[in-house]
């Protein structure tokens, strides 16, 4: 199935996410959710673990999602959605996507178990994993997606010392129909992404890089542009594994080509999480950065 | 009056454990979400039999863990699904957190639970330290002394949860091997009858998308208190329409309905021995032993833990020159729950009797009807003399009884 | 929204119902506010597409226009507007 290039005429106008939110200025993550929502529509039923999300919504007795969301605990997103979707269906209603929406510390860490079960019984929902690389909600403290060199409260000196944790290939692995990556710097990917989803049956997960103004420190109005750089450096790529068929998306699709990819020094300098690594560290993230490609370059079709 | 039997009446020897799937399967439960433990395991393969068999028309999840087991009762509660699981011990400490959750979101989730022992050293065997670990949160807590009752617990446990005067989650207690692997007669009414007892679950909020809410998040301090406030008050009227629903299933089927507190001779009672679950049915010999030695015994099975019956309390210790409590339980650095509580209940009493409380049967450790005499005798004795003991300990080499 | 006086004006659980503004006029939070120049302006609607508040509006011409009661003044329509049409401008000390 290949998607629609979309464009601003196909985004719907209705908001899913309302203004006055809690979300911190510039947030990555809450642009990625009001994008992920329009592509949904109404007849979408999200459960969200513990993450800035849970903040987000703001507090008791209002929210600011218009779709029905069920709060849960950290690790159990998977399991929530799992019960949800087994709920509408033992009851017989029928059009409602399930969407369990949680981020990088209840996807690739406390939440990996219930996800990986979720998987692997071909539960029929979106899973979508906002990743602001680092236990943001709580303060910045450093999740399995966090990159290498990050500083973080739990890595404040001598910042991480392990690569980030390969989510989607963890996922890709399950062998379920619909793997993808995307962030909201490419808005219209990222949504064409979720809309494909919405139309396949069985488990999909979906990882959304979200640059974090506070977490990853750089100005706020850099969010969009910092995505495009995480792209353009090759530190992210975008890409599609449907039925097992690695597909790269468009803007990563030139960045096979060593040369056409940003140094990974770009990227570094322009946030302030990064201070402190040495030419060496950066060598290293750049050999990692590399090293991906390589690894991935067999998986993707030309 | 309805009778046992007749068209459409089943009669079958099962296990506990098959007893609580039965209940489960004829309360027409929509989702399982189970994840096996021993002793649980075969509540849950009965229910898989059920389902693939197509005897029970409920989507199985098999999940990879007794937390995501109650996760995914309670995302499948939350859009309107009836919902069972079972677990035991360390699958019932797993899933604490979520207990937490079924029961402040109000979903009336029923679950079976096997008491069994918490390790370390791994022990398959019973005692109630799983359950009453978890009496804090909000779940009814009903305590069975045969498969019987734990059928007619399960499928009552449905109707008064899901009350919308209620609305709090329910764990139907048995205990490992001495019921949940034991084989007993149970009477299973039509299932016609039932339906019309038990009529489909109607939730009181749900997540539905022609009406979206947003369920659960952040309360601050200024708003929590109200909701906590208002579970509270629900185990109070539970209180009064668990002996309701119990009266209305026995006149229904003629089955002993749910009730506090079940006694065997307590009238006449000078002592009355007081405990909870197999005990409570073991310690009938006991009193009638005791009687032939000339005291008069009775024993009172305490059966609904939680809503806590403080006034059948007062009112059993009222009649009672003497209690003797029995807890298959330790709370450390204190001593057993029901004996604790049962003071605390009776602390508003001008007059209060005598109580001396034990503590046995830890870990599987048996307790026959012999061992309840000995208690209870000794107990007699050291009230006699003006010197009740509190959490003695019962049976532990080296601590025999002078 | 039912006015909350006793605890029997509560919802048996923690349930919210949809609502703009849900933590208040988030508008008090900017620093420097956003002016869109009409002059510039050519209807891309990337600045709505891109706001993570949805604090831009479009109106019937498909003109944008800033809700400045929820704008937080993140900037990224600013940088991420193709004709460089809006600027950042620093709020006025009350």
């Amino acid at each position: 199935m290949s998607s629609r290039r979309l464009t601003i005429k196909d985004v719907p106008r209705e908001e899913y996410l309302l203004p006055g939110h809690a979300a911190c200025a510039g947030c990555g993550a809450a642009l990625a959710l009001r994008l992920t929502l329009k592509a949904l529509g109404r007849r979408t039923i999200m459960t969200v673990p513990a993450c800035c999300t849970s903040i987000i919504q703001g507090p008791f007795p209002r929210t600011a999602i218009t779709v029905p969301l069920m709060n849960i605990m950290f690790e159990a997103a998977a399991a929530c959605a799992s019960g949800i979707e087994a709920g509408l269906r033992a009851r017989g209603i029928k059009d409602v996507t399930v969407l369990a929406w949680a981020g990088d510390g209840g996807t690739v860490d406390i939440g990996i178990q219930a996800l990986s079960g979720a998987a692997e019984r071909g539960t029929n929902f979106i899973y979508i994993c906002y990743d602001n690389e680092a236990y943001m909600n709580t303060g910045i403290q450093r999740s399995g997606a966090t990159p290498f060199g990050a500083r973080t409260t739990t890595t404040p000196v001598l910042g991480k010392k392990e690569h980030k944790k390969d989510m989607p290939m963890i996922m890709a692995a399950h062998g379920i129909p619909y793997v993808a990556t995307a962030t909201p710097a490419y808005p219209f990917d990222l949504m064409a992404k979720v809309m494909k989803a919405k139309e396949i049956e069985g488990t999909k997960y979906i990882h959304i890089l979200c640059p974090c103004p506070p977490g990853w420190r750089y100005p706020a109005e850099k969010t969009v542009e910092m995505g495009r750089l995480a792209v353009q450096t090759g530190m992210w790529i975008l890409y599609e594994v449907e039925n097992g068929e690695f597909k790269l998306s468009g803007p990563s699709r030139p960045l096979l080509k060593k040369e056409l990819r940003k140094p990974v020094e770009e990227y570094v300098r322009a946030q302030g999480r990064f201070r402190g690594m040495t030419d060496e560290d950066v060598r290293r993230l750049q050999d990692w950065v590399d090293e991906t490609w390589e690894r991935v370059r067999r998986l993707f079709s030309s | 009056m309805a009778v046992l039997a007749g068209k459409g009446w089943k009669s079958i020897v099962v296990t506990g454990n098959h007893a609580a799937a039965w209940g489960a399967r004829v309360a027409r439960v929509q989702v399982v979400a189970a994840y096996p433990i021993t002793p649980q395991t075969t509540v849950v393969e009965k229910i898989a039999e059920f389902v693939e068999k197509g005897e029970l028309d409920a989507i199985y999840i098999r999940v990879e863990s007794e937390h995501s087991a109650m996760t995914a009762c309670i995302g499948a509660s939350a859009v309107g699904a009836r919902t069972f699981t079972a677990t035991a011990a360390h699958g019932l400490a797993l899933m604490h957190e979520c207990l937490w959750w079924a029961s402040a979101s109000r979903l009336p989730i029923v679950m079976a639970v096997v008491n069994r022992a918490m390790g370390p050293g791994w022990n398959i065997w019973t005692d109630y330290g799983d359950t009453m670990a978890q009496r804090d949160l909000g779940w009814i807590q009903i305590y069975c002394a045969d498969n019987q009752e734990v059928f007619d617990s399960v499928l009552q446990a449905y109707r008064l949860c899901e009350d919308h005067r209620v609305l709090l989650p329910c764990m139907v207690d048995l205990e490992a091997f001495i019921l949940s692997h034991t084989y007993m007669p149970v009477r299973v009414p039509p299932q016609d009858e039932v339906d019309d007892w038990l009529p489909p679950y109607e939730p009181a909020w749900a997540l539905d998308p022609e009406e979206p809410i947003t369920h659960g998040n952040l309360v601050f301090p200024a708003h929590y208190m109200e909701f906590r406030y208002l579970m509270q008050e629900a185990m109070e009227r539970a209180k009064d329409l668990i002996p309701q629903v119990g009266r209305e299933y026995e006149k229904r089927f003629g089955l002993t309905g749910l009730d506090f507190m079940e006694t065997y001779r307590c009238e006449d009672a000078e002592m009355i021995i007081l405990t909870m679950g197999t005990m409570g049915v073991e310690a009938r010999m006991s009193v009638d032993r005791l009687r032939e030695r000339g005291i008069k015994a009775g024993v009172a099975r305490l059966r609904v833990f939680r809503p806590f019956p403080v006034e059948h309390i007062r009112r059993l210790a009222e009649g009672a020159e003497m209690l003797t409590i029995i807890d298959r339980h330790i709370s450390y650095g204190a001593e057993g729950a029901l004996a604790m509580e049962t003071k605390w209940a009776l602390c508003a009493l001008d007059e209060r009797p005598p109580i001396t409380s034990f503590i046995a049967g830890i870990g599987g450790r048996d307790v026959t009807y012999k061992d309840i005499e000995r208690m209870a005798l000794k107990a007699y004795e050291w009230m006699r003399a003006g010197e009740p003991r509190e959490g003695v300990w019962y049976g532990v080499r080296g601590l025999e009884l002078p | 929204m039912a006015e909350l006086r006793t605890y029997r004006d509560w919802p048996l659980t923690p349930i919210s119902r949809p609502a703009v503004g849900a933590l208040g006029k988030t508008g008090t939070w900017r620093t420097f506010r956003p002016i869109i120049d009409e002059e510039k302006c050519v209807k891309c609607h990337m600045c709505w597409l891109y706001c993570p508040d949805a604090a831009i509006e479009l109106d019937e011409d498909g003109f944008p226009h800033v809700n400045y009661d929820y704008c937080k003044g993140c900037g990224i329509c600013a940088n991420e507007c193709p004709r460089k049409a809006i600027e950042m401008v620093r709020e006025e000390v009350a």
